[in-house]
C-alpha cells in the first residue's frame, strides 16, 4: 500500500538472561499508516516499549537479538541496515519521545544547545541561525518566554517544559514518525491535557503520523484512531478505537476496559470494578498455548494447547482468541 | 454522643520545610507545603484527598500520623489531641493509625521474609502470646489479603508489585487499627492489579470497619472508592463535597479543570476541556490571595489580595473561591 510507512512484520526481539531467553517481543504484526495515530497498549512488560525501540533500533545487543521479522519503514527493511543509514533515519524520519524526559536530556548544555544540535544535523546553518531556530521551535511548543529560557539547562525546567522541550527537538527534524513511549505517565493530569494537545497540534502541524505507547486506556481513547493490545509479546488485538472499546473482543482486552474506574458514570451505573485476577505469565518460558489462557475467564481446554492466530473478526478487527 | 464525633479531625494543620543554605545552615526560604488544612473523617468513611504533585497531600498524610512533624494546627484522633502525645502515647496510637506506602518496593525490608514484616507489629505491640499463636496470625493475615500462607517464608523481592502491595495492607491491617491512610497505594500497579487491590481495599473496609484517608492523584479511582473528596491546590484545600457531588457539579474552578483533564476511556464522549495554562508555582513564593488566581480563568483583580476561606455553599459541600458557590 502507498500510504503504510510501516510495516512490522513477525518481529521478535529477544534478550539473553542468566535465566535464560526472555521473549519480550515474540512475533508481532504491527502497520502505521501515514498521518494516522495508533495506540500500542498495554502492562508492564507486554512488549510495548522494546516494540518501540525496536524500530528505532535503540535496543542494546546483547542482550537483545532480533530473532526474526522484518521492519520495513517504508518498505525498506531497518534490521539489516548499516549504523550510519540508521542514524539519517533517526535523524530526519522517525523521531522519539520518552515517559522521563530529564533522562533524554543532556544536564550539562543548555536546551538551546540540545536542540541547535539536533537542527544543525539535517540542516546546513551557523551557530547563529541554529539558536535562533532553536528559540522559534521552542515557541512553537508554548514555553513561555522562549529567547530567554533557550540558555536554561534540562533541570531549571518543569516536568511538563521538559516534555515539551523534547518535542521540539524530535519535531525540529519535521518527522513522518513520532513515537511517544508514555509521554504523559510521568506528568499530572492538567500537564498530560497540555501535552496531548500539543502533540496533536504538532501532528497536523506537519502531516506526522504517531505511535502512541501506553498502558492509559483513557488517553488512547481520546488520541488514537487505531489501537494494538499487547499481552505478554503478543498481539491479541487490534482495532479501530471505536470498535475497540465498544466491541472489544478479547477477553484481555474486556477486562482491561472493565477494570477502569470511571469517572463519567452516575452512582446508579457503578459497579464493583472486575479485576483481572492473577499476575502476567513469565516471558523466560510463555506456556505454549494462549498466553493469557491462565486467567481468563473463558478458558477451554484447546486455549493452553496452541497458540490461537490473529483472525479478522470484523473488517479492520483483528483478534487472538478462539472464541 | 461520642458516635456523633469524627473519627479524626484535622484543623488548620501546617508544614513548613526550610530550605537551608551557606556555611551555617541558615534558613533563607520556607516551602509551605502544608498551608492550614481543615477536614474530619467520620467512622467507617473513606475521605479522598487529591491534587497534583506537590499540593501537600502525601505530607499531610504524614503529618496526621505524626511520621512528619507538623509545624502547628490540631489533630484529634477519637477525641484525644495527637499533637500533645508523647512517643509511649505515640505508639499505642499507632495501633489504630496505620498507613500503606505507594511504593511496595521500597516499603518492605528485603532482608526480612513476609512472616517477619508482618508479624513485627505483633511483636512490639505484644499482640500474640505464643509463637504458635504468633504464625496462625501471620497465616491469618496472609489469607485476608488474599496471599497463600506458604508466602511467609519468602522474601519481597519474589512478589510482583501487586503481591508486595498486598504484604504491605496485611502489615497495616496486624495491629487492628481503625484509620488507615493510603498514600497512593495503588499508583504503581498495573490497571488490572490495581482494580485487585481496590476490591481489596472495599472488602476489608466492610470486612474490619475501616476508615479511609485515600490519597492519589488519579481521580478516576479516588472517585470510585470514596465517600468524601478534599481537593488540594498549593497546600490547601479548595473544594471538599461528597465524592458524586463533587464529580457532578464541582464549584471551585480548579476542580472543575482537573476532572475535565481526566480522559474518559470511551472514544464516543466528546467533553470540552478546560485547558489551565502553565504549571503549578513554586511553593516556597505561592502566589498571594488565593493560590488558583495565577492560573484561574475567573479570576479577578482582589483574587490576588484576599484569601478565599472554606465556606459551605450546600449542605456537605464545601469550596474556598470568592466567585463560586
Amino acid at each position: 500500500m502507498a500510504d503504510t510507512l510501516l510495516d512490522i512484520r513477525d518481529l521478535k526481539t529477544w534478550f539473553k538472561t542468566d535465566d535464560g531467553m526472555v521473549r519480550a517481543v515474540d512475533g508481532i504484526d504491527l502497520r502505521i499508516d501515514r498521518g494516522e495515530t495508533v495506540g500500542v497498549v498495554g502492562e508492564s512488560g507486554c512488549g510495548k516499549t522494546v516494540t518501540a525501540r525496536s524500530v528505532l533500533k535503540l535496543i542494546d545487543m546483547p542482550p537483545g537479538r532480533f530473532e526474526s521479522g522484518q521492519i520495513l519503514w517504508q518498505g525498506r527493511d531497518l534490521i539489516p541496515l548499516a549504523a550510519d543509514e540508521m542514524d539519517k533515519i533517526r535523524a530526519r524520519e522517525i523521531a522519539i519521545i520518552f515517559q522521563e524526559p530529564m533522562t533524554s536530556l543532556n544536564p550539562v548544555y543548555t536546551v538551546g544547545h540540545q536542540i541547535a544540535e539536533v537542527v544543525r544535523q539535517h540542516e546546513k546553518l551557523g551557530h547563529k541561525q541554529a539558536r535562533e531556530a532553536a528559540i522559534e521551535m521552542l515557541r512553537l511548543v508554548n514555553i513561555p518566554n522562549p529567547a530567554k529560557r533557550v540558555d536554561d539547562y534540562p533541570h531549571q525546567f518543569s516536568g511538563g517544559m521538559r516534555q515539551r522541550v523534547m518535542i521540539a527537538m524530535a519535531m525540529s527534524c519535521k518527522p513522518k514518525l513520532l513515537i511517544a513511549d508514555e509521554p504523559t505517565t510521568a506528568l499530572d493530569v492538567t500537564i498530560q491535557a497540555q501535552i496531548l494537545e500539543l502533540m496533536q497540534e504538532m501532528k497536523e502541524r506537519v502531516g506526522m503520523s504517531i505511535m502512541l505507547i501506553t498502558h492509559a486506556m483513557g488517553v488512547v481513547a481520546e488520541t488514537c484512531q487505531r489501537v494494538v493490545v499487547m499481552y505478554a509479546g503478543k498481539v491479541v488485538e487490534e482495532a479501530p478505537v471505536e470498535a475497540l472499546f465498544g466491541n472489544p473482543r478479547h477477553p484481555y482486552t474486556q477486562g482491561l476496559i472493565r477494570s477502569i474506574p470511571r469517572v463519567d458514570r452516575s452512582a446508579e451505573q457503578k459497579h464493583r470494578l472486575e479485576a483481572i485476577p492473577g499476575t502476567v505469565p513469565s516471558l523466560l518460558q510463555p506456556p505454549p498455548g494462549c498466553r493469557f489462557a491462565a486467567r481468563c475467564k473463558y478458558v477451554m481446554d484447546v486455549c493452553t494447547k496452541a497458540m490461537p492466530p490473529l483472525k479478522e473478526a470484523a473488517p479492520g478487527h483483528f483478534v487472538r482468541c478462539v472464541l | 454522643m461520642e458516635n456523633d464525633q469524627p473519627l479524626l479531625s484535622v484543623s488548620d494543620l501546617r508544614k513548613h520545610f526550610a530550605v537551608k543554605a551557606g556555611v551555617f545552615s541558615r534558613e533563607v526560604e520556607r516551602v509551605h507545603a502544608v498551608d492550614g488544612v481543615s477536614f474530619d473523617i467520620g467512622r467507617g468513611e473513606t475521605l479522598g484527598l487529591v491534587g497534583e504533585s506537590g499540593c501537600g497531600k502525601s505530607t499531610t498524610g504524614r503529618c496526621i500520623l505524626r511520621l512528619i512533624e507538623p509545624s502547628s494546627g490540631a489533630v484529634t484522633f477519637q477525641g484525644t489531641d495527637v499533637m500533645r502525645m508523647d512517643r509511649e502515647a505515640l505508639r499505642s496510637l499507632r495501633r489504630d493509625m496505620q498507613i500503606i506506602f505507594q511504593d511496595p518496593y521500597a516499603s518492605l525490608n528485603p532482608r526480612l521474609t513476609v512472616a517477619a514484616i508482618v508479624g513485627e507489629a505483633l511483636h512490639i505491640h505484644g499482640l500474640a502470646k505464643t509463637r504458635r499463636e504468633h504464625e496462625e496470625r501471620v497465616v491469618q493475615l496472609l489469607e485476608t489479603v488474599g496471599l497463600q500462607p506458604d508466602h511467609m517464608r519468602r522474601f519481597p523481592h519474589e512478589f510482583s508489585g501487586g503481591q508486595r502491595q498486598r504484604i504491605g495492607i496485611a502489615r497495616a491491617l496486624a495491629v487492628e487499627p481503625k484509620l488507615i491512610v493510603c498514600d497512593e497505594p495503588v499508583s504503581a500497579l498495573d490497571v488490572s492489579i490495581q482494580a485487585q487491590v481496590i476490591n481489596l481495599l472495599e472488602d476489608l473496609q466492610e470486612k474490619f470497619s475501616l476508615t479511609y484517608l485515600f490519597i492519589a492523584h488519579d481521580l478516576s479511582v479516588v472517585e470510585h472508592i470514596s465517600t468524601r473528596i478534599a481537593v488540594m491546590y498549593l497546600g490547601r484545600v479548595v473544594e471538599i463535597a461528597p465524592s458524586r457531588d463533587l464529580y457532578d457539579t464541582p464549584l471551585h474552578p480548579y476542580s472543575e479543570a482537573l476532572l475535565s483533564a481526566v480522559p474518559i476511556p470511551d472514544p464516543t464522549i466528546k467533553r470540552k476541556r478546560i485547558m489551565l495554562q502553565g504549571d503549578v508555582p513554586n511553593p516556597i513564593h505561592p502566589p498571594s490571595g488565593c493560590h488558583f488566581h495565577t492560573r484561574c480563568p475567573i479570576a479577578r483583580p482582589d483574587c490576588a489580595q484576599r484569601d478565599p476561606v472554606l465556606r459551605e455553599s450546600r449542605p456537605g459541600h464545601w469550596v474556598a473561591c470568592h466567585y463560586r458557590g
